[in-house]
């Protein structure tokens, strides 16, 4: 077998892994990591295919599109993960609200 | 040996993916993250995609990692209400796995030498006015992808931003702990020589804006997270600056060939190399900031323990 092909099963591989922990998980961190995964498995296709030049000189516009693809996926990562911190938080008031303690009185953490 | 060595690498990643959806605490699954992003920083390797492989390394699990672990400390760690672990659904696994099947059959039965836009790109390297082939892909050939791609950049960082729109300040006096500091002291000249090293190199080999900015932030996040610097703030016109410069210099240069009767993102032969350069420094400064601006400041004082009247 090739070794670009080698790349590409196991990228698919990755897909799946990081498809099921999408929909299997609950927590949200796991969910970025999950589509992170996903995310990669997708990018090692891409670059694995971009190999299959006969020259064995890889293809460079997959590569500058995978770059391009990584950077993307941290922006949405960061995005998420920002998202995530806004809910710890508002759940943290949420609790704070409904049991409040003797003394903190105030609303900013 | 390469074949040994290509099998077990595209064994042990959908391996290491499964562990750390498998894991069930978030910090050990966050740290199995980081070591799959380097296993397959790795395999970029091994493809032949140097380029990739610094991102890889840099952005997507340096950062991504310390992201991801900054997170944790904020969110709780084992919520009690929701399991970190997945539910079993035994039709959903087989869905999977048939789609797994389709997919990797797919794969499979595309021709197996392609040469793909590689020959094109050669033919017309001499034009761009860098050496680098993947450089001249990025910021000449398929300049647009870049483009957005900051704007992309921009976006995240101010919706991070606005759903966050508090930042602490951090406490003066947790910067002289000498350990992080002495660190931090020896680490930053080196950083800047690498990261100004990388855009460099970038005309000629694999480099480039995204690795530089990628290890500048990198300097800057230890300084966030040491506290020797607090978050940066929107507010303040050098953070605004720094945001800025890249996309506008870009959209300038853009821009300009349609003044002079080319279509949008035509650099002019003779000054495309320097005007490549140009971009790609001030594209440095604005992607390290935006990166940086994805960490937020220190963790509030968690509700309960030691709250001030």
């Amino acid at each position: 077998m090739n070794p670009w092909a080698v790349y590409a099963l196991s990228g698919v591989a990755m897909f799946s892994v990081g498809l099921v922990g999408l929909f299997s998980h609950q927590h949200v961190v796991k969910r970025i990591l999950a589509s992170n995964i996903a995310g990669s498995g997708v990018l090692i296709v891409l670059v694995a295919l971009a190999r299959r030049a006969p020259s064995g000189v890889p293809d460079p516009v997959p590569h500058a599109l995978v770059l391009t693809g990584i950077v993307v996926s941290v922006s949405s990562t960061a995005l998420g993960v920002a998202l995530a911190r806004r809910m710890a938080r508002l759940r943290a008031d949420a609790a704070r609200a409904s049991e409040p303690p003797p003394g903190s009185g105030g609303e900013g953490p | 040996m390469d074949v040994l060595l290509d099998g077990v690498l595209a064994l042990c990643l959908p391996l290491l993916a499964w562990l750390v959806l498998r894991t069930e605490s978030l910090s050990q699954a966050v740290v199995l993250f980081v070591a799959f992003g380097l296993l397959s920083a790795l395999g970029w390797a091994r493809l032949e995609a140097p380029d990739i492989a610094l991102v890889e390394s840099a952005v997507g699990t340096g950062l991504t990692g310390a992201l991801l672990m900054h997170t944790l400390s904020w969110t709780e760690e084992t919520p009690p209400d929701i399991r970190a672990r997945g539910r079993r659904r035994p039709w959903a696994l087989l869905a999977v796995a048939a789609s797994t099947l389709m997919l990797g059959w797919a794969v499979l039965a595309l021709p197996a030498d392609s040469p793909g836009l590689g020959p094109l790109v050669e033919a017309r390297r001499e034009e761009s006015g860098v050496k680098h082939p993947v450089t001249a892909v990025l910021l000449n050939f398929r300049g647009y992808d870049t483009l957005l791609e900051i704007a992309v950049l921009l976006v995240a960082a101010l919706g991070a931003r606005a759903v966050n729109p508090r930042s602490e300040r951090p406490t003066p006096d947790a910067g002289d702990d000498p350990l992080t500091g002495e660190l931090f002291r020896m680490m930053m000249p080196a950083l800047l020589l690498v990261a100004g090293y990388l855009v460099w190199v970038g005309d000629h080999g694999p480099g480039g804006a995204f690795q530089a900015g990628a290890i500048l932030a990198g300097g800057g996040v230890v300084a966030l997270l040491t506290m020797r610097m607090g978050p940066p703030r929107l507010s303040s016109w050098q953070v605004r600056w720094a945001l800025l410069t890249g996309p506008m210099l870009f959209i300038g240069v853009a821009v300009a060939p349609l003044f002079t009767g080319r279509r949008l993102l035509e650099l002019p032969r003779p000054y495309a190399g320097t005007l490549i350069f140009v971009v790609e420094l001030a594209l440095t400064v604005t992607i390290a900031m935006v990166l940086l601006m994805f960490f937020p400041g220190t963790r509030p004082p968690r509700a309960g323990a030691e709250g001030e009247p």
